[in-house]
Protein backbone atom coordinates (compact mmCIF):
# COMPACT_ATOMS: atom_id res chain seq x y z
CA UNK A 1 0.00 0.00 0.00
CA UNK A 2 1.47 3.35 -0.96
CA UNK A 3 1.47 5.85 2.15
CA UNK A 4 0.53 9.20 0.91
CA UNK A 5 3.15 12.01 0.05
CA UNK A 6 2.08 14.35 2.45
CA UNK A 7 2.81 12.29 5.67
CA UNK A 8 0.78 13.85 7.96
CA UNK A 9 -2.24 11.83 9.27
CA UNK A 10 -5.09 13.59 8.90
CA UNK A 11 -6.59 16.92 9.89
CA UNK A 12 -6.74 15.94 13.63
CA UNK A 13 -4.15 18.10 14.98
CA UNK A 14 -4.06 15.35 18.32
CA UNK A 15 -2.81 12.82 15.72
CA UNK A 16 -0.23 15.03 14.04
CA UNK A 17 1.06 16.05 17.28
CA UNK A 18 0.61 12.37 18.29
CA UNK A 19 3.08 11.26 15.21
CA UNK A 20 5.33 13.93 15.95
CA UNK A 21 6.06 13.15 19.75
CA UNK A 22 6.48 9.44 18.02
CA UNK A 23 9.77 10.83 16.41
CA UNK A 24 10.71 12.84 19.27
CA UNK A 25 10.78 10.02 21.49
CA UNK A 26 12.55 7.64 19.05
CA UNK A 27 15.58 10.01 18.48
CA UNK A 28 15.88 10.40 22.57
CA UNK A 29 15.80 6.82 23.10
CA UNK A 30 18.45 6.85 20.69
CA UNK A 31 20.22 9.00 22.34
CA UNK A 32 19.83 6.91 25.67
CA UNK A 33 20.52 4.08 24.22
CA UNK A 34 24.28 4.87 23.17
CA UNK A 35 24.68 7.38 26.45
CA UNK A 36 23.93 3.59 27.90
CA UNK A 37 26.41 2.01 25.58
CA UNK A 38 29.05 4.50 26.58
CA UNK A 39 28.66 3.88 30.12
CA UNK A 40 28.52 -0.47 29.66
CA UNK A 41 31.44 -0.45 27.39
CA UNK A 42 33.44 2.02 29.92
CA UNK A 43 32.43 -0.46 32.88
CA UNK A 44 31.69 -3.98 31.67
CA UNK A 45 30.27 -4.69 34.81
CA UNK A 46 27.80 -2.19 34.84
CA UNK A 47 23.68 -3.05 34.70
CA UNK A 48 24.74 -6.79 35.36
CA UNK A 49 22.24 -6.31 38.29
CA UNK A 50 19.64 -6.39 35.47
CA UNK A 51 21.03 -9.00 33.19
CA UNK A 52 21.34 -11.76 36.32
CA UNK A 53 17.46 -10.89 36.83
CA UNK A 54 16.21 -11.68 33.53
CA UNK A 55 18.09 -14.62 33.40
CA UNK A 56 17.43 -15.58 36.69
CA UNK A 57 13.53 -14.87 35.53
CA UNK A 58 14.26 -17.27 32.49
CA UNK A 59 16.56 -20.09 33.87
CA UNK A 60 13.81 -22.65 34.34
CA UNK A 61 12.96 -22.28 30.31
CA UNK A 62 16.45 -22.74 30.05
CA UNK A 63 16.61 -25.86 32.07
CA UNK A 64 13.59 -27.46 30.32
CA UNK A 65 15.66 -26.55 26.94
CA UNK A 66 18.81 -28.20 28.14
CA UNK A 67 17.36 -31.30 29.29
CA UNK A 68 15.97 -31.34 25.95
CA UNK A 69 19.12 -30.65 23.89
CA UNK A 70 20.71 -34.10 25.96
CA UNK A 71 17.52 -36.10 24.76
CA UNK A 72 17.51 -35.43 21.72
CA UNK A 73 20.95 -36.17 21.14
CA UNK A 74 20.49 -39.29 22.48
CA UNK A 75 17.55 -40.28 20.49
CA UNK A 76 19.19 -39.37 17.60
CA UNK A 77 22.87 -41.83 18.86
CA UNK A 78 20.14 -44.44 19.15
CA UNK A 79 18.83 -43.91 15.90
CA UNK A 80 22.09 -44.11 14.40
CA UNK A 81 23.03 -46.73 16.23
CA UNK A 82 20.75 -49.69 14.47
CA UNK A 83 22.55 -48.85 11.19
CA UNK A 84 25.94 -49.48 12.84
CA UNK A 85 25.30 -52.15 15.48
CA UNK A 86 27.22 -55.08 13.80
CA UNK A 87 30.65 -53.50 12.85
CA UNK A 88 30.39 -51.40 15.73
CA UNK A 89 29.94 -54.39 17.85
CA UNK A 90 32.64 -56.22 16.30
CA UNK A 91 35.08 -53.11 17.35
CA UNK A 92 34.02 -53.00 20.93
CA UNK A 93 35.00 -56.73 21.29
CA UNK A 94 38.34 -56.37 20.27
CA UNK A 95 39.05 -52.90 21.40
CA UNK A 96 37.81 -55.13 24.80
CA UNK A 97 40.12 -57.87 24.75
CA UNK A 98 43.46 -55.07 24.49
CA UNK A 99 41.57 -52.43 27.27
CA UNK A 100 41.82 -56.13 29.79
CA UNK A 101 45.78 -56.25 29.28
CA UNK A 102 45.77 -52.42 29.67
CA UNK A 103 43.33 -51.95 32.30
CA UNK A 104 46.05 -54.64 34.51
CA UNK A 105 49.13 -52.46 33.21
CA UNK A 106 47.11 -48.98 34.46
CA UNK A 107 46.69 -50.74 37.95
CA UNK A 108 50.13 -51.50 38.24
CA UNK A 109 50.91 -47.98 36.97
CA UNK A 110 48.67 -46.35 39.33
CA UNK A 111 50.31 -47.89 42.06
CA UNK A 112 53.33 -47.13 41.03
CA UNK A 113 52.27 -43.41 40.89
CA UNK A 114 50.83 -43.11 44.68
CA UNK A 115 54.02 -44.49 46.01
CA UNK A 116 55.95 -41.51 43.83
CA UNK A 117 53.25 -39.34 45.15
CA UNK A 118 53.59 -40.02 48.54
CA UNK A 119 57.81 -39.98 48.15
CA UNK A 120 57.50 -36.74 46.94
CA UNK A 121 54.74 -34.99 49.25
CA UNK A 122 52.41 -33.99 46.70
CA UNK A 123 48.55 -33.93 46.49
CA UNK A 124 47.12 -34.47 43.43
CA UNK A 125 43.72 -34.31 44.74
CA UNK A 126 40.75 -33.06 42.43
CA UNK A 127 38.65 -30.13 44.17
CA UNK A 128 35.67 -30.80 45.63
CA UNK A 129 33.45 -28.99 43.21
CA UNK A 130 31.35 -26.34 44.86
CA UNK A 131 28.08 -27.25 42.64
CA UNK A 132 27.02 -29.30 39.50
CA UNK A 133 24.66 -27.96 36.91
CA UNK A 134 23.73 -27.97 32.95
CA UNK A 135 24.46 -25.18 30.86
CA UNK A 136 21.35 -24.10 30.17
CA UNK A 137 22.20 -21.36 27.18
CA UNK A 138 24.95 -19.36 25.42
CA UNK A 139 25.05 -15.99 23.05
CA UNK A 140 24.73 -17.73 19.97
CA UNK A 141 23.83 -14.55 18.30
CA UNK A 142 26.46 -12.51 19.48
CA UNK A 143 30.14 -12.42 18.57
CA UNK A 144 31.06 -12.81 23.09
CA UNK A 145 31.22 -16.20 23.98
CA UNK A 146 29.16 -16.40 27.20
CA UNK A 147 27.12 -19.43 28.80
CA UNK A 148 24.29 -19.48 31.41
CA UNK A 149 24.33 -22.24 33.93
CA UNK A 150 21.77 -23.05 35.94
CA UNK A 151 23.05 -22.46 39.23
CA UNK A 152 24.06 -19.17 41.01
CA UNK A 153 24.89 -17.45 44.66
CA UNK A 154 22.06 -20.08 46.26
CA UNK A 155 24.66 -22.58 45.41
CA UNK A 156 27.53 -21.00 46.73
CA UNK A 157 28.82 -20.05 43.65
CA UNK A 158 31.25 -16.72 43.40
CA UNK A 159 32.79 -14.54 40.70
CA UNK A 160 35.92 -15.80 39.19
CA UNK A 161 34.90 -19.66 39.94
CA UNK A 162 36.66 -21.92 37.31
CA UNK A 163 34.04 -24.50 35.83
CA UNK A 164 35.23 -27.57 33.58
CA UNK A 165 33.39 -30.41 32.19
CA UNK A 166 34.69 -34.24 32.67
CA UNK A 167 36.43 -33.73 29.47
CA UNK A 168 38.58 -30.29 30.17
CA UNK A 169 38.17 -26.81 31.22
CA UNK A 170 35.29 -25.05 29.78
CA UNK A 171 35.63 -21.27 31.33
CA UNK A 172 35.26 -19.08 34.48
CA UNK A 173 32.29 -16.96 35.96
CA UNK A 174 31.86 -13.89 35.33
CA UNK A 175 28.39 -12.36 36.70
CA UNK A 176 26.36 -14.54 39.02
CA UNK A 177 22.56 -14.40 39.90
CA UNK A 178 20.58 -15.90 42.95
CA UNK A 179 19.42 -19.23 40.39
CA UNK A 180 21.88 -18.53 37.33
CA UNK A 181 25.53 -17.65 36.18
CA UNK A 182 27.17 -16.04 33.54
CA UNK A 183 30.10 -18.08 32.43
CA UNK A 184 33.41 -16.56 30.09
CA UNK A 185 33.75 -19.13 27.75
CA UNK A 186 37.51 -19.72 27.14
CA UNK A 187 36.87 -19.46 23.18
CA UNK A 188 35.77 -16.33 23.84
CA UNK A 189 38.67 -13.45 22.66
CA UNK A 190 38.73 -11.87 26.35
CA UNK A 191 39.01 -15.17 28.04
CA UNK A 192 43.28 -15.59 28.71
CA UNK A 193 44.10 -19.07 30.62
CA UNK A 194 47.97 -20.08 31.37
CA UNK A 195 48.55 -23.18 30.24
CA UNK A 196 51.69 -25.55 29.64
CA UNK A 197 52.26 -28.96 27.59
CA UNK A 198 51.37 -31.67 29.19
CA UNK A 199 54.22 -33.73 27.98
CA UNK A 200 56.89 -31.22 29.26
CA UNK A 201 55.46 -27.84 30.50
CA UNK A 202 56.21 -25.66 27.78
CA UNK A 203 54.08 -22.43 29.05
CA UNK A 204 51.75 -20.63 26.97
CA UNK A 205 48.81 -18.53 27.03
CA UNK A 206 45.45 -19.70 25.91
CA UNK A 207 43.01 -17.37 24.37
CA UNK A 208 39.65 -17.65 22.56
CA UNK A 209 39.57 -16.69 18.89
CA UNK A 210 35.59 -16.53 19.00
CA UNK A 211 35.10 -19.17 16.54
CA UNK A 212 35.21 -22.37 18.50
CA UNK A 213 38.94 -22.69 18.68
CA UNK A 214 42.12 -21.23 20.74
CA UNK A 215 45.29 -19.63 20.18
CA UNK A 216 48.13 -20.98 21.91
CA UNK A 217 50.58 -17.94 22.40
CA UNK A 218 54.36 -19.02 24.36
CA UNK A 219 55.94 -17.43 26.54
CA UNK A 220 59.69 -17.89 25.78
CA UNK A 221 60.05 -16.59 22.08
CA UNK A 222 62.41 -18.43 19.71
CA UNK A 223 62.14 -21.46 17.86
CA UNK A 224 58.52 -23.04 17.62
CA UNK A 225 58.26 -26.03 19.39
CA UNK A 226 55.15 -27.14 19.11
CA UNK A 227 53.40 -29.93 17.32
CA UNK A 228 50.21 -31.11 15.85
CA UNK A 229 48.48 -33.04 18.86
CA UNK A 230 50.02 -31.46 21.30
CA UNK A 231 48.03 -31.98 24.37
CA UNK A 232 47.96 -28.33 26.88
CA UNK A 233 46.57 -28.33 30.52
CA UNK A 234 46.27 -25.53 32.58
CA UNK A 235 49.39 -24.52 34.62
CA UNK A 236 47.63 -22.73 37.59
CA UNK A 237 50.36 -19.78 37.48
CA UNK A 238 49.03 -16.67 38.74
CA UNK A 239 45.78 -18.82 40.72
CA UNK A 240 42.48 -18.43 39.71
CA UNK A 241 41.68 -22.17 37.45
CA UNK A 242 43.41 -25.57 39.00
CA UNK A 243 46.43 -26.34 37.71
CA UNK A 244 46.29 -29.81 35.83
CA UNK A 245 42.82 -29.54 33.85
CA UNK A 246 43.10 -30.59 30.31
CA UNK A 247 42.26 -27.78 28.03
CA UNK A 248 42.79 -28.11 24.58
CA UNK A 249 45.11 -30.17 21.87
CA UNK A 250 47.44 -28.34 18.91
CA UNK A 251 45.38 -28.74 15.55
CA UNK A 252 48.00 -26.05 13.74
CA UNK A 253 51.30 -24.50 14.50
CA UNK A 254 51.50 -21.25 13.33
CA UNK A 255 54.65 -18.91 13.65
CA UNK A 256 54.53 -18.13 17.22
CA UNK A 257 52.56 -20.14 18.67
CA UNK A 258 49.59 -22.50 17.70
CA UNK A 259 45.80 -22.97 17.10
CA UNK A 260 44.24 -25.27 19.29
CA UNK A 261 41.18 -27.38 19.53
CA UNK A 262 39.59 -26.94 23.15
CA UNK A 263 38.77 -30.67 24.20
CA UNK A 264 35.81 -29.51 26.37
CA UNK A 265 32.64 -29.61 23.73
CA UNK A 266 30.30 -27.31 26.21
CA UNK A 267 27.57 -27.87 23.75
CA UNK A 268 28.20 -32.06 24.07
CA UNK A 269 28.48 -32.05 28.07
CA UNK A 270 25.52 -32.83 30.13
CA UNK A 271 26.82 -31.71 33.46
CA UNK A 272 29.37 -29.32 34.09
CA UNK A 273 31.06 -28.23 37.82
CA UNK A 274 31.90 -25.03 39.45
CA UNK A 275 35.28 -25.27 40.83
CA UNK A 276 36.46 -23.35 44.35
CA UNK A 277 39.22 -20.52 43.16
CA UNK A 278 42.47 -22.09 43.04
CA UNK A 279 45.18 -20.22 45.42
CA UNK A 280 48.64 -20.75 44.44
CA UNK A 281 50.88 -21.97 46.97
CA UNK A 282 53.73 -20.03 48.17
CA UNK A 283 56.49 -20.76 45.30
CA UNK A 284 58.82 -22.21 47.13
CA UNK A 285 56.65 -24.38 48.43
CA UNK A 286 55.59 -26.45 45.24
CA UNK A 287 56.85 -26.39 41.38
CA UNK A 288 53.23 -25.97 39.51
CA UNK A 289 54.35 -28.42 36.97
CA UNK A 290 55.62 -31.18 38.55
CA UNK A 291 52.28 -30.88 41.30
CA UNK A 292 49.92 -31.32 37.87
CA UNK A 293 51.95 -33.83 35.76
CA UNK A 294 50.04 -36.63 37.58
CA UNK A 295 46.89 -34.84 36.32
CA UNK A 296 47.42 -34.14 33.39
CA UNK A 297 45.45 -37.07 31.39
CA UNK A 298 42.15 -35.90 30.73
CA UNK A 299 39.83 -38.28 33.39
CA UNK B 1 -22.56 -21.66 -0.55
CA UNK B 2 -19.12 -22.23 -2.01
CA UNK B 3 -16.89 -19.20 -1.61
CA UNK B 4 -13.56 -18.28 -1.13
CA UNK B 5 -13.58 -18.56 2.52
CA UNK B 6 -14.74 -21.74 2.13
CA UNK B 7 -11.60 -23.04 3.71
CA UNK B 8 -11.06 -20.76 6.26
CA UNK B 9 -15.04 -20.89 7.46
CA UNK B 10 -14.07 -24.87 8.02
CA UNK B 11 -11.47 -23.74 10.40
CA UNK B 12 -12.79 -21.38 12.11
CA UNK B 13 -16.57 -22.18 11.94
CA UNK B 14 -18.11 -19.46 13.81
CA UNK B 15 -19.69 -16.64 12.40
CA UNK B 16 -18.02 -13.87 10.47
CA UNK B 17 -20.27 -11.79 10.18
CA UNK B 18 -20.24 -9.02 13.58
CA UNK B 19 -16.99 -10.38 14.47
CA UNK B 20 -13.61 -8.09 14.84
CA UNK B 21 -10.02 -9.02 15.94
CA UNK B 22 -9.35 -9.08 19.49
CA UNK B 23 -7.46 -5.40 19.98
CA UNK B 24 -5.36 -7.00 22.58
CA UNK B 25 -4.32 -9.86 20.22
CA UNK B 26 -3.37 -7.36 17.65
CA UNK B 27 -1.39 -5.30 19.70
CA UNK B 28 0.61 -7.96 21.91
CA UNK B 29 1.41 -10.45 19.16
CA UNK B 30 3.96 -8.21 17.32
CA UNK B 31 5.92 -7.33 20.39
CA UNK B 32 5.53 -11.11 21.79
CA UNK B 33 7.34 -12.55 18.80
CA UNK B 34 10.16 -10.15 18.63
CA UNK B 35 10.68 -10.96 22.34
CA UNK B 36 10.75 -14.35 21.81
CA UNK B 37 13.32 -14.12 18.79
CA UNK B 38 15.36 -12.19 21.62
CA UNK B 39 15.80 -15.28 23.56
CA UNK B 40 17.86 -17.32 20.89
CA UNK B 41 20.00 -17.36 23.75
CA UNK B 42 17.57 -19.88 25.42
CA UNK B 43 17.91 -22.38 22.41
CA UNK B 44 18.80 -26.16 23.23
CA UNK B 45 22.33 -25.14 21.62
CA UNK B 46 25.77 -23.95 23.23
CA UNK B 47 27.14 -22.49 20.49
CA UNK B 48 31.14 -22.11 20.11
CA UNK B 49 31.15 -19.87 17.73
CA UNK B 50 28.39 -16.85 16.46
CA UNK B 51 26.56 -19.02 14.16
CA UNK B 52 22.65 -18.28 15.45
CA UNK B 53 20.95 -15.49 13.44
CA UNK B 54 19.91 -13.02 15.53
CA UNK B 55 16.22 -13.63 15.29
CA UNK B 56 14.63 -10.75 17.64
CA UNK B 57 15.97 -8.53 15.09
CA UNK B 58 14.73 -10.39 11.83
CA UNK B 59 11.43 -10.59 13.33
CA UNK B 60 11.42 -6.69 13.78
CA UNK B 61 12.21 -5.77 10.65
CA UNK B 62 10.11 -8.54 8.92
CA UNK B 63 7.03 -6.42 11.01
CA UNK B 64 8.50 -3.22 9.36
CA UNK B 65 8.29 -4.20 6.13
CA UNK B 66 4.61 -6.27 6.31
CA UNK B 67 3.00 -3.73 8.10
CA UNK B 68 4.67 -0.41 7.94
CA UNK B 69 3.77 1.71 10.97
CA UNK B 70 2.68 -1.45 13.13
CA UNK B 71 5.74 -0.43 15.80
CA UNK B 72 5.76 3.32 16.78
CA UNK B 73 9.03 4.71 15.46
CA UNK B 74 10.51 4.58 19.01
CA UNK B 75 9.75 0.65 19.13
CA UNK B 76 13.80 0.01 18.84
CA UNK B 77 14.33 1.01 22.32
CA UNK B 78 12.72 -1.29 24.51
CA UNK B 79 12.44 -4.09 21.91
CA UNK B 80 16.42 -3.73 21.91
CA UNK B 81 16.78 -3.50 25.78
CA UNK B 82 15.15 -6.63 26.14
CA UNK B 83 17.34 -8.42 23.53
CA UNK B 84 21.05 -6.87 25.45
CA UNK B 85 19.38 -8.53 28.90
CA UNK B 86 19.88 -11.69 26.79
CA UNK B 87 22.49 -11.78 23.80
CA UNK B 88 25.51 -11.02 25.75
CA UNK B 89 26.26 -7.82 23.81
CA UNK B 90 26.84 -4.64 26.18
CA UNK B 91 23.91 -3.44 27.11
CA UNK B 92 23.18 -0.61 24.90
CA UNK B 93 23.99 -1.98 21.85
CA UNK B 94 21.24 -3.25 20.69
CA UNK B 95 19.10 0.06 22.25
CA UNK B 96 20.76 2.09 19.96
CA UNK B 97 21.59 -0.12 17.10
CA UNK B 98 17.49 -1.09 16.60
CA UNK B 99 16.54 2.61 17.16
CA UNK B 100 18.61 3.34 14.02
CA UNK B 101 17.27 0.25 12.22
CA UNK B 102 13.31 1.09 12.77
CA UNK B 103 13.94 5.16 12.16
CA UNK B 104 15.97 4.09 9.37
CA UNK B 105 13.33 1.50 7.66
CA UNK B 106 10.59 4.04 8.44
CA UNK B 107 12.83 6.15 6.40
CA UNK B 108 12.92 3.74 3.63
CA UNK B 109 9.49 2.88 3.64
CA UNK B 110 8.71 6.77 2.78
CA UNK B 111 11.40 7.24 0.04
CA UNK B 112 10.48 3.42 -1.60
CA UNK B 113 6.68 2.90 -1.16
CA UNK B 114 6.63 0.15 -4.61
CA UNK B 115 8.65 -2.51 -3.56
CA UNK B 116 8.98 -6.14 -4.13
CA UNK B 117 9.74 -9.04 -1.94
CA UNK B 118 13.32 -8.91 -3.67
CA UNK B 119 14.11 -5.61 -2.95
CA UNK B 120 12.85 -5.95 0.70
CA UNK B 121 15.41 -9.06 1.17
CA UNK B 122 18.23 -7.15 -0.24
CA UNK B 123 17.91 -4.06 1.56
CA UNK B 124 17.64 -6.71 4.76
CA UNK B 125 20.50 -7.74 3.99
CA UNK B 126 22.57 -5.08 3.96
CA UNK B 127 20.82 -4.21 6.69
CA UNK B 128 21.73 -7.50 8.82
CA UNK B 129 25.42 -7.25 7.70
CA UNK B 130 25.48 -3.35 9.02
CA UNK B 131 23.71 -4.63 12.11
CA UNK B 132 25.72 -7.78 12.29
CA UNK B 133 28.94 -5.53 12.02
CA UNK B 134 28.75 -2.73 14.14
CA UNK B 135 27.43 -5.34 16.66
CA UNK B 136 30.55 -6.78 16.42
CA UNK B 137 32.59 -3.81 16.75
CA UNK B 138 30.37 -2.35 20.36
CA UNK B 139 31.67 -6.10 21.36
CA UNK B 140 34.80 -5.47 20.84
CA UNK B 141 34.76 -1.74 22.30
CA UNK B 142 33.54 -3.91 25.58
CA UNK B 143 36.64 -5.69 26.10
CA UNK B 144 36.36 -8.69 22.92
CA UNK B 145 38.95 -8.61 20.38
CA UNK B 146 36.73 -10.62 17.56
CA UNK B 147 38.17 -10.44 13.82
CA UNK B 148 35.32 -9.90 11.65
CA UNK B 149 35.77 -12.94 9.54
CA UNK B 150 34.21 -14.79 12.34
CA UNK B 151 30.24 -13.12 11.26
CA UNK B 152 30.74 -14.44 7.74
CA UNK B 153 28.23 -18.14 8.18
CA UNK B 154 25.82 -16.16 10.97
CA UNK B 155 25.63 -13.54 7.72
CA UNK B 156 24.72 -16.05 5.22
CA UNK B 157 22.62 -18.31 7.59
CA UNK B 158 20.78 -15.18 8.58
CA UNK B 159 20.22 -13.74 4.97
CA UNK B 160 18.75 -16.93 3.72
CA UNK B 161 16.32 -17.43 6.68
CA UNK B 162 14.65 -14.15 6.78
CA UNK B 163 12.31 -14.90 3.87
CA UNK B 164 11.22 -17.94 5.95
CA UNK B 165 10.68 -14.74 9.18
CA UNK B 166 9.11 -13.16 6.93
CA UNK B 167 6.83 -16.02 6.91
CA UNK B 168 6.20 -16.60 10.40
CA UNK B 169 5.90 -12.92 10.67
CA UNK B 170 2.76 -13.16 7.82
CA UNK B 171 1.16 -16.13 9.84
CA UNK B 172 1.40 -14.54 12.95
CA UNK B 173 -0.23 -11.63 11.61
CA UNK B 174 -2.96 -13.19 10.62
CA UNK B 175 -3.40 -14.88 13.53
CA UNK B 176 -3.46 -11.64 15.59
CA UNK B 177 -6.35 -10.53 13.14
CA UNK B 178 -8.69 -13.69 13.00
CA UNK B 179 -11.89 -12.03 14.60
CA UNK B 180 -12.86 -13.30 17.70
CA UNK B 181 -14.26 -10.42 19.42
CA UNK B 182 -18.50 -10.69 18.88
CA UNK B 183 -18.80 -6.67 18.21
Amino acid sequence: MVPPANRRPGYSRRAQYGNFLGYIIAFIGLAVGVAVLLISTGNTGAFSGARMAASDATAPVGEVAAKGRTEARGFLAAVGGFFTFGSRMADLDREVRIARVQLAEAEALKHENAQLKAMLKLSTEEPRPVAVSRLIGSTSTSSRRFATLGVGTDNGVRVGMPVRSPMGLVGRVLEVGNSSARVLLITDTESVVPVRRARDGIPAFATGRADGTLQLRLITLGINPLKQGDAFVTSGSGGLYWPGTAIAVVTEVTRDGAIARPLSDPGSTEFVEVQPLWTQPAPAAAQPAATAAPAAEPR
Amino acid sequence: MPGPYLDERHEFPRQRINRAPSPVLAVVMPWLLVMLGSLAPLLPLIASAPVVPPLGFLFLMAWQQLRPGLFPVWAGLPLGLFDDLFSGQPLGSAMALWSVAVIGMDYFEARFPWRGFALDWLLAALVIAAYLALSLQVANLAGGATPLFVLAPQLAVAVLIYPLTARIVGAVDRFRLIPVRAV
